[in-house]
């Protein structure tokens, strides 16, 4: 029976994940053309049109993965075939398993059972997360390399330096949560912030560390390797970077790749800032307002009020940094290290220092 | 201890295939798939903090800066030259080193340890913080100044070049 719900968890964040990178697909369509004042995807209908809406998130969905994954797969000659075969795999394997530490709610109580929502419970997520995330790199650096084309070479070359380089920030912003929490499992933080502050305030990590939220949410999207920070693949010189000599279903794992790491760095923002799966107010026996006003709610309910809240807030993350990615036009590469080194990495470093002094002086012991 | 056969089975290959292949890019991937394995044989021993931090050290960070510079010296796979005799020489007369340690300490019977049950919270991090900060502070910033001296040594060579 255990063994039973512990793959049903699993099986849970692995769809959630897989069907988020597929409708952010079609977000990101639909998004860019309204941000852009285009129509956008509006040619999918049944039967030369007899439906008075457009199909386009059922095209995105069903018709784009089977068209994308039986295009002729193109491997260059001069390519070295097992590790062109391999790259795309490197790229998404370390993305895919990230997210099992990332809880979607509390609990779930199925008679005697007390499930926690958390596909692999982990006491040190955190840790986990920069692991699967600094090996995310060699994909990138394989697919370029193994190529053997420059345009792909210079993208992989980039893409590793500049990974490399926001991880260090990205690490100081995680820091500076953990010595905020004292914990490095992602559900004990999610737990912490469903206290009050000042009596009516959610205790979310965002009042906390504000600066660790920029400092985490810039690093992450310059990870994921999208624009503003899309110096890997940028077209207009790179043609399409690291992977200009993928084609088919190789090409569109890549492509899902950079929707999963958008998906990651959304749950990461989500869990330690803005509550996870937290609801204001709302607690196992249900709500509780500051005034004293109370609704009892079942078990149940509450359960998939908290999921449903940790899915929408996942979604506002990932549809900001769309947003942000066709709004902002891209760094330059001096520009690019820069931010990275000389901006980002003393502002964490700085935040981590005085949140380790707080810490100290709140008679050592943690925040909340 | 299946497990730890089980890995050996990839693990030896791996190391293998580090020394023995003539490109060098495959030689730096299969060093990284062998720190991986050795991380999840540190998760066997219930080492986890061990485990992610060669992970992420060895696996994300350092292995990525060798990759990057093989790439941009782009160095071509080796040629087997002919005068390697002294090198070859060399490397049986280390390799035959090797094993006679090995021998030596196979032969010493080892104390048993594993068998005993581990405090609750063996290998926590917190557990190893306290250790690290308290009986090993000296050592610990030692070592974070000799870190230091080596990047600024190397900061400042890099641009005396230019």
């Amino acid at each position: 029976m255990e063994l039973l719900f512990t793959f049903g968890k699993v099986v849970f964040a692995f769809i959630i994940i897989l069907q988020l990178t597929l409708i952010l697909l079609w977000v990101e369509r639909k998004g860019s053309a309204l941000i852009q004042d285009r129509v956008g995807a509006n040619r999918a209908n049944l039967v030369g049109g007899i439906l008075p809406f457009n199909l386009g998130i059922v095209n995105t969905w069903m018709a784009d993965p089977l068209k994308l994954f039986h295009k002729e797969d193109i491997v260059p000659e001069a390519a070295d075939k097992f590790l062109h075969w391999l790259a795309p795999w490197i790229a998404i394997f370390p993305l895919f398993v990230t997210f099992a530490v990332i809880p979607f709610g509390d609990i779930l109580v199925v008679g005697e059972q007390v499930v926690n929502l958390q596909a692999a419970e982990l006491n040190l997520g955190i840790l986990y997360i920069l692991a699967m995330l600094s090996l995310a790199v060699y994909g990138v650096v394989v697919g370029g390399w193994a190529s053997n084309s420059r345009y792909s070479f210079l993208g992989g070359v980039r893409g590793s330096a500049q990974m490399v380089s926001y991880e260090i920030a990205m690490g100081l912003a995680l820091v500076s949560v953990v010595l905020t929490y004292g914990t490095l499992d992602f559900q004990e933080i999610a737990r912490a912030q469903g206290e009050l502050m000042f009596g009516f305030l959610p205790a979310w990590g965002v009042f906390y560390q504000p600066i660790a939220l920029l400092i985490l949410f810039i690093a992450g999207m310059a990870e994921s390797k999208r624009a503003p920070f899309d110096l890997p693949e940028a077209e207009s010189e790179l043609i399409a970077g690291f992977y200009t000599e993928y084609s088919g279903s190789k090409q569109s794992v890549f492509m899902m790749a950079d929707f999963v790491e958008v998906a990651i760095v959304a749950g990461l923002v989500t869990t330690l800032f803005f509550g996870g799966w937290q609801v204001p107010y709302l607690y196992r026996e249900g709500f509780v307002f500051p005034g004293g006003f109370e609704i009892a709610l079942p078990s149940l309910l509450v359960t998939i009020l908290q999921v449903v809240s940790f899915l929408v807030k996942l979604f506002i993350f990932c549809w900001l940094q769309i947003l942000v990615r066709w709004s902002l036009p891209r760094l330059r590469y001096d520009q690019l290290m820069d931010l990275g080194w000389k901006r980002l990495l003393p502002f964490g470093l700085v935040n981590v220092a005085v949140t380790a002094v707080l810490v100290l002086l709140l008679e050592g012991k943690t925040i909340p | 201890m299946t497990l730890f056969w089980l890995l050996a089975l990839v693990t030896i290959p791996s190391a293998l295939t580090v020394v023995l292949h003539r490109n060098p890019v495959y030689s730096a991937l299969a060093l990284v798939l062998t720190l991986f394995q050795v991380a999840i044989m540190f998760v066997a021993l219930d080492a986890y903090l061990i485990a992610f931090l060669q992970v992420i050290v060895y696996a994300g960070a350092i292995v990525v800066l060798i990759l990057f510079a093989i790439m941009l010296l782009s160095l071509e796979p080796e040629e087997p030259s002919a005068d390697r005799s002294t090198l070859r020489a060399w490397g049986w007369g280390m390799a035959a080193l090797l094993g006679i340690e090995l021998g030596a300490i196979a032969m010493v019977e080892a104390p048993s340890v594993g068998a005993g049950e581990l405090p609750a919270d063996f290998g926590s991090v917190a557990d190893v913080a306290e250790e690290l900060f308290s009986t090993h502070l000296l050592p610990f910033e030692l070592t974070s100044i000799l870190l230091l001296v080596a990047v600024v040594g190397a900061v400042v060579l890099a641009r005396r070049r230019t």
